[in-house]
């Protein structure tokens, strides 16, 4: 059977309609079916509905994102509440110690993103990861950093990453592999993807599966869950009337 | 007894990278690869350029079985070469020439 892949982070500029066509027909060309672009969190419908009209004559389904950069607990549990009905995934940088755990056990947070480059700023620790495995949120890991970056800040990392992954696994939180970049020449095929993420000991099956079921697997939830009828996980109205 | 060696042959599509040299593109996987694994790493890998195309920038490495994980994961990683901006993309991959060429055309 063939495997659909998904990248949940292309850094298209979304007013730019052009760029968004052009980087979505990349991903396709590149075997990509699934594509998240980050919207602005006061992005409305129409909005979204308007890029993804671009996206259905390339073939692609494109997923609506947002990324959210709250400085404190509550500003977090305020903007989640404002956005989590309008888009289908909703990533959270955490900056901060206290959001990061915030965002671990709040349920509507589908993924955690730390700041590439402030090794200090990366929580991902053991209770961030029991926090995470008790809610839905899973980790989020770019590749752009490791293409733009050499020498010894890229070693460092790798050193992060892969300590993440590894308590990440042990803790059973999913992982995804995204691109996170804004330039064409940037993007990779998924298969390329997976040997990127073969840097941080990430193994080969769980690679495959972080561009390819992990993000399909919280897109279809998160769909499910934004349909008209929605109630619980397996449970829809079918119908409503008196007679029901 | 020694084993029989494995090799993998590699078709690559280097995006933008028209009007590059054979030794140009050589030397940057050779480089990709010592950045990531080191001298000891990229010693086996058994990388060799078979074939290589300047006009419509593609070619075929020739690499160890063992190997092929590393290499694809150093191609990966190359966004230039010689200060152009440049993309590698492996197309196919195969244990023979014969079966790689066959790929290709289907």
């Amino acid at each position: 059977m063939k495997r659909n892949f998904a990248d949940l982070h292309l850094c298209a500029d979304v007013r730019d309609s052009e760029c968004v066509l052009r980087m979505v027909k990349k991903a396709s060309r590149l075997g990509y079916r699934v594509v998240a672009v980050p919207f602005p969190s006061n992005a409305g419908a129409e909005m979204v509905e308007r890029v993804r009209g671009l996206c259905v004559d390339v073939g692609v389904d494109l997923v609506s994102r947002v990324d959210l950069k709250p400085r404190t607990p509550n500003e977090l549990l305020h903007r989640l509440r404002d956005v989590r009905r309008r888009f289908e995934v909703v990533v959270v940088v955490c900056e901060s110690k206290a959001v990061a755990r915030q965002a671990a056990k709040d349920r509507r947070v589908d993924l955690l993103c730390f700041p590439g480059l402030d090794f200090r700023g990366r929580f991902f620790d053991l209770a961030e990861a029991e926090l995470a495995s008790k809610g839905l949120a899973g980790l989020e890991v770019d590749v752009k950093p490791l293409l733009t970056l050499e020498g010894p800040v890229r070693v460092r990392l790798l050193s992060s990453l892969r300590r993440e992954v590894a308590v990440a696994g042990k803790f059973g939180v999913p992982v995804v592999v995204s691109s996170g970049v804004s330039d064409e020449l940037l993007m990779r095929k998924p298969r390329e993807m997976a040997s990127l993420a073969s840097l941080f000991d990430l193994p080969d099956a769980r690679a495959f599966e972080a561009v390819s079921r992990v993000p399909l697997g919280i897109v279809k939830r998160n769909r499910a869950k934004l349909r008209a009828g929605f109630v619980a996980p397996g449970i829809r109205v079918v119908r409503r009337g008196r007679d029901c | 007894m020694l084993k029989r060696v494995k090799r993998r042959y590699l078709a690559l599509e280097i995006e933008r990278g028209e009007g590059l040299g054979s030794r140009e593109f050589l030397d940057a996987v050779w480089g990709a690869v010592t950045r990531l694994y080191g001298e000891y790493g990229a010693s086996k890998t058994g990388l060799t350029l078979i074939d290589y195309d300047v006009e419509r920038g593609f070619g075929v490495v020739r690499v160890l079985l063992s190997a092929v994980p590393m290499v694809r994961a150093s191609l990966a990683s190359i966004t230039s070469i010689n200060g152009k901006p440049v993309a590698v993309h492996v197309v196919t991959i195969s244990g023979t020439l014969k079966a790689l060429h066959k790929s290709l055309k289907n």
